[in-house]
């Protein structure tokens, strides 16, 4: 195993040289997009050969989640070969062999509140891409108030009686299993009343469905749980005490987007629409041009801000609930940049062409940025509350 | 690597510098020089001097510390934190990058009165209302083996009191920069009273004979030399400006959580909390430009107009949004001479406009960025 060698530098060498023999061609185009992420599962049709020997190798390496204790499946690299590993990568422009929610989010929630069995029994299928997950948090009636959620897991002896809707489930039609917040104490205050449960999506009574959104086809859908039988071991964690595990994935997921800065950069560049909707490439209006002038240096400098708390992870300070700005900034920008450009592009920007990558929709699309993962508002009662003290 | 990281170094300055500011300049020494008259403390100058902060950028060889950028910035961004008013931004920053571009004894002399606390200089630029080093208007005639200067200077800051001016003006073909005695026959300064009680001048320059000698760098070239200095107290400016942002918020914060209506603190009250926040982001955005800017000055000083100016424009938004949300948070006491809050206001206004409001740098921006 690669993931033996602990220097380093002796790490980067067999890495390069088992890279060089063992990353197929076509898998060294990182960043071209949706189209090239693959996200494994017991329905994933492999958009080529090369795809499934990427991440065969890969995960037999345990290098699908290079630092999950090796037991699980994971790679066990601490941090300095981490980081060795992505830079390797990187060099070669490797695309990330596996993505999923079980990845991002069951795996550091079972990590820290799973029992052994559970990761045991739920690690390992994730790392080698066998099982999608997804996240079932949501409800019609619990969206900022998460912590409301209705959907109930009624104690039945020897099994859980699940009945409710989740909604926004990313992907729920994909998946093949779902963890979800479910409220297992009706009489007990709402944030202490909840658990976190992992259900089996082929159970009888689970349906799911797509949600179109103004920007046309997306990838949420909503969840129903008619009568769902779950087994009791299916808790992770203390039954009654998932908002704690839920609390800490929402963390983990905005420190990862400061880390990463996940869909918060990239997209229409400014020049790309100048190009198409101006003669000369030029912006010659003046207030639209003030505007473009604005949203730059926003950029510039919440692009340096990413790249600051970037570096501030790899130097071992961790970003906390300052993520919350990050998120705020970032998505708040990204709305402000799309209303630019589609005010730059004017009347030739207005054609519904929403299943093609097209700026309209991209618009329409950013509208939720500042809503999912926690409204721009939330993110500013954290701010307030956590970063600066202020009274609750 | 970690590029973006405060070094531990740095943070050891900069709680050094605060520990001395603290004592030595807090707001209350800049209200004192205001009711008595006066806009700078020379006696504070000498101790910044021999601290080996007046040669924060002046080589070891000549007596300096020699600590770059980035560590001016950090010495600045305390400064603003109280609005210490000093001659470091224009002589220390500005007229020490200007002379380090030059190789010859003249400069490595007045390096070392820099250094030394032995010299104050002030840059003498704008003409109009705003700074706009490509239009000026001041000549400098050849006569016989030299120049004659000829026309008015506004907004000099320090011109009140230092002893050198470093005083641009158009040649044959193109501009000149000069570094003259204040005190030379032909000049007469007037200082102004202004709003940020600190000194400021307009100085007028009627047959002032140069040499040679005068000419700092080479004739009709004054950008090579003037470029790198202004890039570097346009950044340090950027961090003073970013020390009194935050330094404004805190005080706000601060009264947000002890100050009470309705019964409850009004830092309890979301429209108050959330504007908070949003201004807390606002800085902690802006931190990144600043620290930006120091390292691109001290790594790649000749691709950093972007990183400076970038860093002035942001730092001019985010002192404006912290100082009217400071004084509007406060309510009527935010607005009383005897409260703080509007030496903060009074002093990011100045700083807004000296070196290039936001207009010019996102003007700068633009012209890199293509568009």
């Amino acid at each position: 195993m690669l993931a033996d060698i602990q220097d380093p530098e002796a790490f980067r060498t067999s890495f390069r040289v088992w890279l060089g023999e063992n990353c197929p061609p076509e898998m060294r185009d990182a960043g071209r997009g949706e189209d090239t992420i693959c996200w494994g599962g017991k329905r994933w049709a492999f958009t080529s050969d090369a795809q499934r020997v990427w991440l065969e190798r890969m995960s037999a390496q345990g290098l699908t989640t290079p630092t999950w204790p090796c037991v699980y499946g994971g790679g066990g690299l601490d941090r300095a070969r981490e980081k060795v590993f992505y830079e390797e990568l990187a060099a070669i422009n490797a695309r990330s062999p596996l993505q999923s929610f079980g990845i991002w989010m069951l795996g550091p929630a079972l990590l820290k509140f799973g029992s052994e069995i559970q990761k045991a029994t739920y690690l390992p299928p994730v790392t080698r891409g066998e099982i999608r997950w997804c996240q079932g948090y949501s409800e019609p009636g619990a969206g900022s108030d998460l912590a409301s959620v209705q959907t109930r897991a009624e104690d039945m002896g020897d099994h859980y009686l699940v009945n409710g809707q989740k909604i926004w489930t990313s992907y729920a039609d994909h998946a093949d299993w779902i963890f979800a917040l479910v409220r297992t104490d009706r009489e007990a205050p709402k944030h202490l009343g909840i658990s976190f449960i992992l259900i089996d999506m082929a159970t009888p009574g689970v349906t799911t469905r797509p949600i179109r959104l103004i920007s046309g086809a997306s990838v949420f859908c909503e969840t129903f749980f008619d009568n769902v039988k779950v087994p009791k071991e299916n808790i992770v964690g203390t039954v009654n005490r998932g908002w704690d595990v839920a609390k800490y994935l929402l963390t983990h997921e905005r420190e990862m987007i400061s880390s990463g800065g996940a869909g918060l950069s990239g997209g229409r560049s400014l020049g790309s629409v100048l190009a198409q909707s101006s003669p000369d490439g030029e912006l010659n209006d003046a207030t639209l041009r003030a505007e473009a002038m604005a949203c730059e240096i926003q950029s510039l400098a919440v692009g340096l801000t990413l790249e600051r708390y970037k570096d501030q992870a790899a130097a071992g300070q961790g970003a906390g609930d300052a993520s919350a700005m990050l998120k705020y900034v970032g998505t708040e920008l990204n709305k402000r940049r799309h209303e630019l450009l589609m005010s730059i592009a004017g009347s030739q920007a207005l054609d519904w062409n929403a299943e093609h990558d097209s700026l309209p929709a991209d618009w329409l699309r950013t509208k939720a940025n500042s809503i999912e993962g926690g409204t721009s508002e939330v993110m500013l009662s954290i701010i307030s509350r956590r970063v600066l003290g202020l009274p609750g | 690597m970690a590029r973006l990281v405060i070094t531990e170094e740095e943070t050891m300055l900069a709680d050094a510098a605060r520990g001395f500011l603290d004592d030595a300049a807090p707001v209350s020494a800049l209200r004192a020089l205001r009711d008595a008259h006066k806009t700078h403390d020379p006696e504070l100058w000498k101790q910044m001097a021999e601290m080996g902060w007046a040669g924060v950028l002046v080589p070891e060889d000549q007596g300096g510390a020699d600590m770059g950028f980035a560590a001016a910035n950090v010495l600045a961004q305390e400064m603003g934190k109280t609005l210490v008013a000093s001659p470091f931004l224009s002589t220390a920053v500005i007229a020490a990058t200007a002379l380090r571009q030059v190789s010859d004894a003249r400069a490595a002399a007045a390096l070392a009165d820099i250094a030394s606390g032995d010299v104050t200089y002030a840059l003498a630029i704008d003409e109009g209302a705003k700074f706009s080093p490509q239009t000026t208007a001041m000549t400098a005639r050849r006569v016989g083996n030299g120049f004659q200067l000829e026309g008015r200077k506004g907004f000099v800051v320090d011109g009140g009191f230092a002893e050198r001016l470093l005083v641009l003006a158009r040649t044959d073909d193109g501009l000149t920069l000069f570094d003259l005695p204040a005190d030379r026959t032909g000049i007469t300064r007037n200082s102004r009273n202004m709003i940020d009680s600190r000194d400021a001048s307009t100085i007028d320059f009627s047959a002032v004979a140069a040499t040679g000698d005068d000419v700092l760098g080479v004739v009709d070239d004054a950008m090579a030399v003037l470029r790198p200095a202004l890039e570097a107290g346009q950044a340090a400016l950027a961090a003073e400006m970013a020390g009194t942002a935050s330094a404004a918020f805190g005080i706000t914060v601060g009264y947000l959580k002890e100050r009470k209506q309705f019964g409850s603190p009004i830092g309890s009250f979301q429209a108050l909390q959330h504007r908070a926040a949003h201004l807390w982001s606002e800085i902690e955005v802006t931190s990144s430009a600043i620290l930006n800017a120091g390292r691109m000055l001290d790594l790649d000083p000749s691709n950093a107009t972007l990183a400076v100016s970038l860093a002035k424009a942001r730092a001019t938004q985010t002192a404006k949004l912290a100082v009217i949300e400071g004084v509007q948070m406060h309510g009527g006491i935010g607005m009383t001479d005897a409260f703080d809050i509007g030496f903060y206001m009074k002093r990011a206004r100045v700083a807004a406009e000296w070196l290039g409001d936001y207009s010019y740098h996102a003007e700068q921006i633009a012209r890199i960025r293509g568009f």
